[in-house]
């Protein structure tokens, strides 16, 4: 079945190139500063994939504009080429226009993080639910740290990833939130967690979103992706604060040299995300 | 009739594509010598299966070379010899044309795409002549061109090198075949995406 549509939900023009047929119409997901993002497919109808499209800034100059576009995502896909090549889970790139502005990635499926703390958070998990025989199995010092346990590992998930990022792939992701990693059910056996506590908390740590990412192995970049990474947790879920530091203990053994970048984090701390220029 | 009709996800309904799969191919120097003369009876893309991993690696080079083309922005003489070039990760044109197009008496598996633009016969008619002009010329048995025909001929340790698989730590760590397989797919489309950049 083949439709002709043209988003109309939208109040923006799509890009040009979500205007031809497509088994399924193009959703727009979310709209930035920068640009928009749509799930729409890829090739065929059974390749979900999202495609961000950067349209042109009015207020620029045509020729830095299309410079702008262009740099900015052969970057990106740049990145993401080089976390898959370390065996980083991040979205595939799957075709790039750079002179349109789009850029066709892979398709994430799964909860942001955000949605899943959020989630358990707000209906913590129930030790057993069919109740009657099928009674409490669990030990008999399941306290409030072993009802946390699927948090803590989570954050620990959490802070391998960004370790491995960093480590493994020299790349600083810049814009670190709740909102830009997916947890991605496992390919099979998707309903082996089914009732357990914490379900919503399961899955493997996708990073996305790598449109402000940069490929740097400095201490100081690596120390403010996790502040910004901090002060966003601590404000989006402020009830599992005192969890964060978990993805900080996670994120110190993943690499030798992290030490040193938690070192350098106090000092971001202290002065926030810009260096100071004096002096 | 092994062609088959192509749709493609966001492809203008203009475009008509169709591919198929030649086994046995006796008569490559014949074919890759009308290339050469750009004959316009032989406008076809001419690939190399052993060069490729699944039907998705093709479709996204044919895909990348319609959006090319629509976009004026060809680097090739036309969309057909543009889908060969949307397969290679590098901007090397002769190099790509020696790696997945058609070689004199080394190519025996053959993939051909014809894309159809705008047309104005009906579409039966155009299957027709183009199936006729491929039997009557490429000395070859015809055979579905589906994913398991394709596995048949690949040559990995030759896409390995062409895509610069060899010694990638994200793959190396990997113990499962298939899962593999699969990363290794996206790597190649990633090569190809990327190419230039």
């Amino acid at each position: 079945m083949t439709t002709t549509n043209t988003t109309t939900t939208t109040q923006f023009p799509p890009p040009k190139v979500l205007t031809y047929p497509s088994s399924t119409p193009p959703i727009l997901i979310t709209q930035g500063a920068e640009g928009r993002l749509y799930k729409t497919t890829y090739l065929s109808p059974s390749i979900p994939c999202a495609l961000k499209y950067r349209p042109p800034k009015p207020y620029r100059h045509p020729i830095l504009d299309a410079r702008l576009t262009k740099a900015r995502l052969s970057a990106e896909a740049k990145v993401l080429e080089r976390c898959w090549r370390e065996g980083i889970p991040v979205p595939a790139v799957y075709a790039v226009d750079t002179s349109a502005g789009w850029m066709a990635i892979e398709w994430i499926d799964g909860p942001p993080v955000r949605a899943g703390i959020n989630e358990w958070l707000g209906d913590p998990p129930e030790v057993e639910q069919d109740g009657g025989h099928q009674q409490d199995k669990k030990k008999e010092n399941a306290d409030e740290d072993e009802g946390e346990a699927p948090m803590v590992d989570l954050m620990r998930r959490i802070g391998l990833a960004v370790g491995r990022l960093h480590n493994l792939a020299g790349v600083v992701h810049g814009d670190l939130t709740t909102s830009n990693m997916m947890l991605r059910p496992p390919l099979d056996g998707g309903d082996a967690a089914q009732g357990k506590a914490g379900k919503a908390l399961e899955g493997e740590v996708v990073l996305i979103d790598f449109g402000l990412a940069t490929q740097s192995q400095s201490d100081e970049d690596r120390a403010v992706d996790l502040y910004v990474l901090e002060r966003a947790f601590l404000s989006t879920h402020p009830r599992a604060e005192r969890l964060f530091g978990e993805v900080l203990e996670a994120y110190r053994g993943s690499f030798k040299k992290a030490a040193s970048v938690l070192v350098k984090l106090e000092d971001v701390r202290m002065r926030g995300r810009k260096k100071s220029m004096i002096g | 009739m092994a062609l088959e009709r192509l749709t493609l996800e966001h492809v203008p309904s203009t475009h008509r594509v169709y591919i198929t799969l030649f086994r046995d191919v006796s008569n490559s120097s014949f074919l890759q010598s009308q290339l050469i003369s750009r004959n316009p009876e032989f406008e076809y893309a001419f690939i190399d299966v052993s060069s490729i991993i699944s039907r998705t690696h093709l479709l996204a080079a044919v895909y990348n070379a319609i959006n090319t083309q629509i976009d004026g922005t060809l680097k090739t003489p036309n969309v057909h010899s543009e889908v060969v070039i949307s397969l290679s990760p590098s901007n090397n044109i002769a190099e790509t044309y020696r790696r997945w197009g058609i070689t004199p008496d080394k190519t025996k598996d053959l993939i051909v795409v014809k894309i159809v633009v705008s047309a104005d016969e009906e579409e039966a008619e155009t299957e027709r002549k183009v199936w006729e002009h491929l039997t009557q010329h490429v000395q070859g048995t015809p055979v579905p061109l589906t994913d398991g025909e394709i596995s048949k001929a690949t040559d990995w340790p030759k896409v390995r090198k062409y895509y610069k698989l060899n010694g990638v730590p994200g793959l190396e760590r990997l113990k499962d075949e298939d899962l593999k397989k699969k990363q290794m797919e996206k790597l190649v489309l990633m090569g190809m995406a990327l190419r230039g950049m």
